[in-house]
């Protein structure tokens, strides 16, 4: 059986910006101000960690590459 | 640009060269575990990247949160646990730390360090992968056959699987340079396990109004009892993209990945494949990778509102109809005719006709495709 213990953390924010989020909230599929915390952050994370960029081959490996796609029609 | 690999990196574990000579070698003297096509299958995409961020199959931490809650240990999304079943009996012997060779029909092909071997509930894994126990559901009766142990490490391929579409069987490493070199900025990934019909087009043709690039990516593998057969769907998609599609827009691939039927969570697992491919959206159609009544028909597209950081967006394109009025494919949100003028694709249905060797009306097939699957003395598995 497994469980969420030791999976979760606590972040301190002000009392204000709480507040503020749990009127936001109000009448949505949040149900608690946790879940649209890290519902938010989850989403401003992955935008920070996409301007990394993607995979950069190696030329002699893309020319290898650009090559089997010939072989196989694709170019 | 094409998408960012998922987790942020391109897995690539295949040894060339003098090292995988070396491996192939090492292999031989090694406890050997012989594994079914799809397991193997699943050790070829680790190590290609299909996977990615995978490099093995899980370890128990991150096989409880893939169950829990839908991510990796490192909070990585990732919906489906790739996981190694095996058997006391098959394990004799063999402990964490030490390496096995798996092998598929007899020849060895990768190497794996066996990081952990631990038990698992198949009872817990059926109600939170496929939201049942029953055991009509194929994935929980193929649950019932599986070893009572899991094995989680890395692993590193030596030699390559034969595969049956060799002409078809493009890694993410090629995708990635193909979409690259075709000048393609935005590209969504079409998954099927079905010969294409006349809504399946409407969805394709849909999304490529809108992307730069369409890729048509079939699963072939294992799938349920009265599914098509791989050289069906593959003949059925060649007819249709010979007369149907600019070729120019388009890429027509297929992918070794075993159905699991799992819905929600394998609509979101393909997305994360097909990110791999280098797709930056991807197509989520009605009950996507459903089966019978298991799954609500859009519960498909309910799920993805869980995952801000999935790095891939979803298309929810409506189920298409012919329309008689209209006079072609629609859908509910643009035709504003009533259901006796509505033609609509059932998939049993085709099937059915197609059983009895009947051609489906062409506005439910194209003649071309239907030609094609009527060629098959037995177009089902």
């Amino acid at each position: 059986m497994s469980g969420s213990k030791g999976r979760y953390t606590t972040v301190s924010i002000p009392v204000t910006l709480y507040e503020r989020i749990k009127r936001l909230i109000e009448g949505t599929g949040f149900t608690s101000v946790s879940s649209f915390v890290t519902y938010v952050l989850r989403e401003v994370v992955a935008q920070y960690e996409a301007e990394k960029g993607g995979e950069v081959f190696g030329e002699e490996e893309r020319r290898a590459i650009i090559e089997r796609l010939r072989k196989l029609g694709y170019l | 640009m094409v998408s960012r690999p998922h987790g942020g990196r391109l897995v690539r574990r295949v040894a060339t060269g003098a090292r995988a000579e070396r491996l192939a070698a090492e292999a031989r003297e090694m406890h050997v575990i012989e594994l079914p096509l799809d397991l193997a299958a699943d050790a070829e995409n680790i190590a290609r990247g299909v996977y990615s961020p995978l490099e093995g199959f899980l370890v128990q931490e991150d096989y409880l949160h893939v169950l829990d809650d839908m991510r990796l240990a490192d909070d990585t999304p990732w919906t489906i646990p790739i996981v190694l079943p095996v058997s006391p009996e098959e394990l004799a012997g063999v402990g964490e730390g030490d390496e096995v060779a798996l092998s598929y029909g007899g020849e060895p092909f990768a190497v794996m360090r066996v990081e952990e071997v631990y038990g698992w509930d198949k009872r817990e894994y059926a109600l939170k992968v496929y939201g049942t126990r029953d055991v009509r559901h194929p994935g929980v009766a193929k649950l019932e056959q599986m070893g009572e142990l899991l094995i989680g490490g890395r692993l590193e391929l030596f030699k390559p699987l034969p595969h049956p579409f060799s002409r078809y069987a493009l890694w993410p490493e090629e995708t990635r340079v193909l979409f690259e070199e075709k000048g393609w900025r935005t590209i969504a990934g079409f998954q099927t396990r079905n010969v294409p019909h006349r809504g399946h087009e409407y969805v394709q043709k849909a999304a490529l109004t809108f992307v730069d690039g369409l890729l048509i990516h079939p699963l072939v593998g294992w799938k349920k009892p009265g599914d098509y057969r791989d050289e069906v769907i593959v003949a059925a998609y060649e007819a249709l993209i010979d007369n149907y599609f600019p070729r120019d827009s388009i890429v027509f691939a297929v992918l070794r990945m075993a159905m699991r039927y799992a819905g929600p969570r394998e609509a979101v697992h393909h997305a994360i494949v097909r990110k791999n491919f280098g797709c930056t959206h991807f197509i989520v159609g009605r009950d996507h990778a459903g089966v019978g009544n298991f799954y609500g028909p859009y519960d498909a597209w309910e799920i993805f509102r869980e995952f801000p950081d999935l790095g891939v967006i979803p298309l929810f394109i409506r189920e298409a109809f012919y329309c008689e009025k209209c006079g072609g494919f629609v859908n509910e949100k643009i035709c504003p005719h009533s259901e006796e003028y509505r033609v609509r694709v059932s998939g049993t249905r085709l099937r059915e006709m197609i059983r009895r060797g009947e051609a489906p009306p062409p506005e439910l097939m194209r003649p071309e495709v239907a030609r094609v699957v009527l060629s098959f003395e037995n177009p089902f598995t």
